[in-house]
C-alpha cells in the first residue's frame, strides 16, 4: 500500500515522510473539524448560560403582572410587552398561514412546471432570506406613513411578510412528497381539483404543513428589526386598540438592555430568557418532534 | 342488524360530504391559490418600489456622489453612503472568512467523523444556533463576548503591533472597548454558521457513498477523501451556500447594531467602531425626517440591491440540488 498509493507516487518523496505528512494532514483535519463543532456548541452553551444566569435574576413576582416601568421608576414587569408580542405574532401567523398555504399549494399543484410558478418559487426563496429591516421599511412606507402613526397592525403585517415565505416553502415541499397516485385516485372518483387538494393532499401533508407554520412562528417571535419602525414600543398597559405604538418583547429588550437603568436591564434579561426559551422550544418541537424523518 | 348497517352508512355519509363543490367554488379555490402566489410576487416588488420611492429624493439631491461621499451630517444635511457601505461589506467579509471554515468543518465532522450516536444531538445543537433571535446574539456579543475580546485580543494585539507599518494601523484599537467591525464580523460569522453548515451537510450527504468508500478503499485518509472527492463534488453548491450566508450577513441588523459601535468614521483599523447600512437605519430611522429619512431609505435601496444580487446568485447555484 505504501508506495503504490497515487499520492505517494505523485510526490515521489521518501516513503516514510510522505506517510507521516499524510497522517498529519489527516489529524489536522479531524482535530479542526472537531474544534469547529465544539466552538458552535460552546457558543450555544454560553448564550444559554448567560440567559439563565441573568434572566433568572430578573424574575420578580410582578414580572408578568405589571407593565413596563417608566424611566427611573422602580419595580414593574413586562406583562404589556408579553401580551403585545403575543398579539403581534398572532396577527402575523393568522395573515401568513392562509396566504402561505395557498401560495404553496399553487406552486405544488396548479402551477407545476409553469413559468409563473418557477418565478414565484425563485422570488419566494429570495424573500426567505431577505433582510428583515427592509421589510420594516416597506411596511413603514405602506402603512405607518399613510396612517400617520405606528400601529400594532403594521407590526403584525411586517411579521406576516416574514412568516409567509417560510410557510410557502414548507407547504410546497410537503405537498410534493404526497404521491401522485393519491391525487389520481381522488380524481378518478370524480372529485374536482379543489376537493382532491383539500381532502387528499392537504390531509396527507398536514403534519409537515403544521411544522412549517410552527417554524414560521419561531422565526417571527424574536424578530426585532421590522418592529422598530412599525409597532415601536410603549410603556403603558396593553389596549385592544392597535393604533399607536404597541409594547412588544423584542423592542422592549432592545431599548431596555441598552438603557442606563439597572431595573430596566434586569427586565430586558428576563424578557430575553422568556423569548429565547419559547423560540427554542418551538424549534425543537417543529424540527425534532413533529418531523423526525429528517436526519 | 339492518338498523346498524343503516346507522353506519349514515355516519359515513356525515363524514364524507357526497356533494362535490360546484364549478364556481372549484374555480374560486384555484383563483385564491393563484392570487396568493401573485401576492408573494407583489410583496417583493412592493419592497423595492417603496424603498426606491423613499430614497429617490436623496439620490436626486446627491447624485452619484451619494455612493462615494463619507459625509453623514444631520446639521448640514450632507449625506453619503460610503462609510456604511464599507462597514457592511467589511463586516460581511470578515464573517465569511471566519464563518465558512467553521461551517465546512462542522459539516465534515457531522457527515464523516461523528460517531453515529452523537450525530443527532450534535446536529440539533448546531441547528438551534439558527433559532436564537438576532437580538440575543447582540446581547451576548455586547455583554459577554466584547469584554473578553477587548481584554484577551484587542489589548494584547494592539500593544504588539503598535508602531508597526500596515498591521499597526489595521489592528490597532484606539479605545479597546471590544466593540467594532471585527467584533461584528465575528458575531455575524457565528450567526451564518448554522445556515451554511446545514446546506453543506446536505450536499455532502447527497454524494453517493460508493464514491467515498472507493476512495477509502484505495487507502485515502479522511483528509484526502474530503479534499479530492467530496469538495470537488459539492463545490458549486457549497459556493451557493456561502453566498446565502453572505446574504444573511449583509442584512443582519440587531446583532450588528449592538456590537459595531455605530460610528460614522472611516477607519483603517478593524478594531475601531463603524456602522453598517442596517445598523444605521435601525439607529436613526425613528428620529429622522426630511432629507435624513430619504437618505436612510436610499441606504436601504443600496442594501436591497447588494443583498438581492448575492441571494440571486446563491439561489441559482443551490437550486439544482435544493428542489426536493
Amino acid at each position: 500500500m505504501d508506495a503504490t498509493t497515487p499520492m505517494a507516487a505523485m510526490h515521489a518523496a521518501p516513503v516514510s515522510r510522505v506517510r507521516s505528512s499524510r497522517r498529519v494532514a489527516d489529524r489536522v483535519l479531524r482535530v479542526s473539524c472537531f474544534a469547529a463543532t465544539l466552538i458552535g456548541a460552546v457558543v450555544l452553551g454560553s448564550i444559554l448560560l448567560m440567559l439563565i444566569i441573568e434572566g433568572l435574576r430578573g424574575i420578580t413576582p410582578t414580572l408578568l403582572t405589571q407593565p413596563t416601568p417608566g424611566p427611573g421608576s422602580e419595580g414593574g414587569g413586562i406583562a404589556n410587552a408579553v401580551l403585545g408580542s403575543l398579539v403581534l405574532t398572532f396577527i402575523g401567523i393568522v395573515v401568513a398561514t392562509p396566504v402561505g398555504v395557498m401560495a404553496g399549494t399553487f406552486l405544488a399543484e396548479y402551477g407545476r412546471g409553469s413559468k409563473l410558478a418557477e418565478l414565484v418559487r425563485f422570488l419566494n426563496d429570495i424573500l426567505l432570506s431577505a433582510p428583515s429591516i427592509l421589510i420594516g421599511l416597506f411596511v413603514y412606507t405602506l402603512m405607518v406613513r399613510p396612517m400617520g402613526t405606528y400601529s400594532g397592525w403594521a407590526g403584525g403585517v411586517a411579521l406576516a411578510i416574514i412568516a409567509t415565505p417560510v410557510i410557502v416553502r414548507t407547504t410546497e415541499d410537503m405537498l410534493r412528497l404526497v404521491p401522485g397516485s393519491m391525487r389520481e385516485a381522488g380524481a378518478a372518483l370524480g372529485a374536482p381539483a379543489s376537493t382532491v387538494i383539500r381532502q387528499v393532499t392537504w390531509r396527507a401533508a398536514s403534519a409537515g404543513i403544521v411544522t412549517g407554520i410552527i417554524l414560521a412562528l419561531a422565526r417571527i417571535a424574536g424578530e426585532t428589526a421590522p418592529l422598530l419602525f412599525t409597532a415601536l414600543n410603549n410603556n403603558s398597559w396593553f389596549s385592544p386598540n392597535l393604533m399607536g405604538g404597541i409594547a412588544n418583547l423584542p423592542v422592549m429588550i432592545y431599548q431596555f438592555a441598552l438603557s442606563p437603568y439597572p431595573n430596566w436591564q434586569q427586565l430586558a434579561w428576563a424578557g430575553a430568557l422568556l423569548i429565547t426559551a419559547t423560540i427554542l422550544a418551538l424549534s425543537v418541537v417543529a424540527r425534532f418532534v413533529l418531523s423526525p424523518k429528517r436526519h | 342488524m339492518a338498523a346498524l348497517t343503516e346507522t353506519i352508512a349514515l355516519a359515513r355519509e356525515d363524514r364524507v360530504p357526497r356533494t362535490t363543490p360546484s364549478r364556481g367554488a372549484d374555480a374560486l379555490f384555484r383563483a385564491a391559490a393563484y392570487g396568493c402566489a401573485i401576492l408573494v410576487l407583489l410583496v417583493l416588488v412592493g419592497i423595492l418600489a417603496s424603498i426606491a420611492y423613499g430614497g429617490w429624493p436623496a439620490f436626486r439631491e446627491f447624485g452619484f456622489g451619494f455612493l462615494t461621499s463619507p459625509a453623514w451630517n444631520v446639521g448640514t444635511e450632507q449625506y453619503g453612503a460610503l462609510v456604511a457601505v464599507i462597514g457592511t461589506l467589511a463586516s460581511a467579509l470578515i464573517a465569511l472568512l471566519i464563518g465558512v471554515p467553521l461551517s465546512l468543518g462542522i459539516a465534515v465532522y457531522l457527515t464523516q467523523l461523528c460517531p453515529g450516536w452523537a450525530r443527532r444531538p450534535v446536529a440539533m445543537t448546531i441547528e438551534l444556533l439558527a433559532a436564537v433571535p438576532s437580538i440575543i446574539y447582540g446581547m451576548w456579543g455586547l455583554f459577554i463576548f466584547a469584554p473578553l475580546f477587548a481584554r484577551f485580543v484587542q489589548v494584547p494585539v494592539s500593544n504588539l503591533v503598535e508602531g508597526l507599518p500596515v498591521v499597526g494601523t489595521l489592528l490597532y484599537a484606539r479605545v479597546p472597548s471590544g466593540v467594532g467591525i471585527l467584533t461584528a464580523g465575528i458575531i455575524l460569522a457565528i450567526m451564518i454558521v448554522p445556515f451554511v453548515a446545514s446546506i453543506a451537510r446536505d450536499m455532502l450527504d447527497q454524494i453517493p457513498t460508493i464514491l467515498r468508500e472507493s476512495a477509502y478503499g484505495i487507502g485515502c485518509t479522511t483528509w484526502e477523501v474530503v479534499r479530492h472527492v467530496l469538495v470537488p463534488q459539492a463545490s458549486v453548491s457549497i459556493i451557493g451556500a456561502i453566498m446565502l450566508g453572505l446574504g444573511r450577513a449583509l442584512g443582519e441588523t440587531m446583532a450588528v447594531t449592538f456590537v459595531i459601535g455605530n460610528a460614522n468614521r472611516l477607519s483603517a483599523s478593524i478594531f475601531d467602531p463603524g456602522s453598517t447600512i442596517a445598523s444605521r437605519i435601525a439607529n436613526e430611522f425613528n428620529e429622522a425626517d426630511g432629507m435624513q429619512l430619504n437618505a436612510l431609505m436610499a441606504l436601504g435601496c443600496i442594501l436591497f440591491v447588494i443583498t438581492f444580487v448575492v441571494l440571486i446568485i446563491a439561489r441559482l447555484l443551490t437550486r439544482r440540488v435544493k428542489v426536493a
